[in-house]
């Protein structure tokens, strides 16, 4: 290994491991007030909130996911469901006529234009102090909309997050997704104690109404409008929390290729919106999203992508040898013993092991937060296994379309 | 940013930084047992081979039995794997590895000599191929995968390797005895030379006895086969 090579590879794993010990002290430092939050009492004096459900060819999902609000444990007065058919073409309509009486229910239509703009024609509509999106292909539970309520516990507090759990994962697919929402269950609870939440995740994310009053309506925003409010409320100095237990579920895609869509779509949201918002990077006034927590998603990408590129390098090196070797000599099938001392025992090897229990540990955590038991699942093994060679799939992608102004394609 | 942050900042830093420190450490430490295991092996050879010698002396006619146990050669060659995965992970330049491969270069003209006169004393069947091979040289690497598999395959063939580079008179008295030429890598059976990759059946036709091992090996498999 060259020098340069050897000292990009310690550089990127002293970045990754100092970011999971900055995580597991956030963790530590802050564990009490994760206990405090789940034992809160429930709000009496709830406020009037707005859920919008942008829909385009939701025939399958959307009414799950309207009965999903509907049984919410929150005073029906008090929750108003505006649905916005954005165009759809299949039998979507005919699904939304059951909802036509229902009180609580406004079904909106309009010309396709993306989900974006279905979502600031369903603001226009909004009358109330708070409002959310669902996808429609995620549901909640029932007492989600509290537990966020909940979580405003000051005016300084503009939205709210929630938890996403992937709904039933089946596929080796989803089961990785599984894990990946759970880290992701961690993550953002960290992220909020740091002030440093970069999305808003269109699944069930509450906003007061005054953010859009004050900042305007959604942005095209590279089809990742969710991330780009985050950033301009950030931009805003808005605050913005995580309600860890308030549990949304969302149908992860079942196959790689549909992954590999949504997380290029992600991936390049997010590059270009940084590109939009690079004003924010590295400047202290922005605190640690500004310092640390963006800088550190950008640099993420490029430390998976060369660790990658090593892995495969370093694979296509020993297999040219093992081919050279079983050419030269033939195949040897006896089964070479196992000997400690064959074992490379190097600085890279030991942190690499400490960064893997150090994800292990983020998982464990992870899920009792989630789950509320800690447990070794299949799903592990496959993310431990399989995430690392599949990720690098879109941000390479992602990466080259951003560096040469290529769009991608929606969905 | 708020104080706690600034102090979480750093105790990360600091622990970090720690855990670095220790790997670094850590890896060196294995490291170094390591090579003390590669010098104790090589302390057990030498004394070995010192044994055989010293006995030979005394008895001028030495015990083939006695001897024919002594010299261990799965005990080389297993010197010889660690060596060489050592080379590999601490690099061709690094002092230790070149002493360890001076002392084993050593052992290893000792041990073909010590043979040899068993071999002459004895009849004990063995036979002797001389390797030469130098760093960087892809044919070298295919012709090392050669010889080994044949001495996994027949153990009574010895094979001896030396870099033709090392800086060691005892090596280069070797080559210049048997005068070998730069052209690597170099096989030496029986009084000749050959130069350039050697495949499995070039050797095996330099050296004819091997497929007699070889049928006799079939035939051994063949019968247990059967019982």
């Amino acid at each position: 290994m060259s020098d340069i090579a050897q000292t990009i590879i310690y550089l990127s794993l002293f970045i990754s491991l100092y970011f999971e010990i900055f995580m597991l002290l956030t963790y530590l430092e802050r564990r009490h007030s994760i206990k405090q939050e789940e034992d809160r009492p429930m709000p009496t004096d709830l406020p009037a909130v707005s859920v919008i459900v942008p829909c385009f060819n939701e025939e399958q999902t959307i009414t799950k996911t309207i009965e999903s609000i509907l049984d919410l444990d929150y005073p029906k007065e008090k929750l108003n469901i505006i649905i916005v058919d954005d165009g759809s073409t299949d039998n979507t309509q005919n699904v939304l006529n059951r909802f036509r009486n229902n009180k609580q229910i406004e079904i909106l239509k309009k010309e396709n234009g993306g989900k974006y703009s279905a979502l600031n024609f369903g603001l226009k509509y909004v009358t109330t102090p708070f409002v959310g999106c669902l996808d429609a292909d995620s549901f909640v539970e029932k007492q989600t909309l509290k537990i966020i309520i909940s979580h405003f516990t000051s005016s300084e507090i503009m939205a709210v997050t929630p938890a996403i759990k992937v709904f039933e994962p089946t596929s080796i697919i989803q089961l990785i997704q599984k894990v990946e929402y759970s880290w992701g269950i961690f993550l953002r609870k960290m992220l909020s104690f740091l002030g440093a939440i970069y999305i808003t995740p269109g699944p069930f994310s509450i906003f007061r109404k005054q953010v859009f009053d004050e900042l305007g309506g959604y942005k095209h925003a590279h089809f990742t409008e969710d991330f780009e409010i985050a950033l301009r409320m950030h931009s805003n100095h808005m605050k913005i929390v995580n309600a860890h237990n308030a549990h949304i579920y969302t149908v992860a895609p079942y196959t790689l290729k549909s992954l590999y869509k949504q997380r290029l779509r992600w991936t390049y949201g997010f590059l270009n919106n940084m590109i939009d918002y690079r004003h924010m990077i590295f400047r202290r006034k922005f605190g640690n999203i500004g310092m640390y927590i963006l800088p550190m998603a950008i640099v993420s990408i490029f430390i998976a992508l060369y660790f990658t590129g090593t892995l495969i390098v370093n694979a296509a090196v020993k297999g040219a040898e093992r081919f050279e070797q079983i050419q030269a000599a033939g195949l040897n099938l006896s089964i070479p013993s196992f000997d400690l001392f064959f074992i490379n025992i190097n600085p890279i090897a030991i942190v690499t092991a400490v960064i893997l229990l150090g994800t292990l540990a983020i998982i464990f955590i992870s899920r009792k937060m989630t789950y509320g038991r800690v447990y070794l699942g299949r799903d592990v093994f496959y993310f431990l296994l399989f995430y690392g060679l599949i990720a690098p799939l879109w941000l390479a992608k992602a990466l080259y379309s951003t560096a040469f102004a290529r769009d991608i394609s929606w969905k | 940013m708020k104080n706690p942050d600034i102090r979480r900042y750093l105790v990360a830093l600091v622990i970090t930084a720690l855990i670095f420190i220790t790997a670094i450490f850590l890896a060196d430490y294995i490291s170094r047992k390591k090579v003390a295991e590669i010098r104790l092996i090589q302390d057990q050879i030498s004394t070995d081979i010192l044994s055989s010698e010293v006995q030979s002396s005394l008895l001028e006619e030495f015990s083939c039995k006695e001897i024919g146990n002594t010299i261990l050669s799965k005990e080389l060659n297993r010197l010889g794997e660690r060596l060489s995965f050592t080379e590999e992970t601490r690099g061709p330049d690094d002092a230790e590895v070149e002493a360890l491969k001076k002392y084993y270069s050593l052992l290893q003209i000792k041990d073909f000599l010590l043979m040899k006169r068993v071999n002459e004393k004895c009849g004990a069947g063995n036979v002797f191929i001389l390797y030469f091979y130098k760093e960087s040289c892809d044919e070298c690497q295919k012709q090392g995968y050669v010889l080994t598999r044949l001495k996994e395959d027949f153990p009574q063939l010895r094979v001896y390797s030396f870099d033709y580079n090392i800086d060691l008179p005892a090596v280069k008295t070797l080559i210049s005895i048997n005068e070998i030429k730069q052209s690597l890598p170099a096989v030496y059976i029986d009084d000749n030379i050959f130069y350039g990759f050697q495949s499995i059946e070039d050797i095996e036709k330099a050296i004819p006895i091997l497929k007699e091992w070889k049928e006799e090996q079939d035939k051994q498999a063949t019968s247990t086969e059967e019982s």
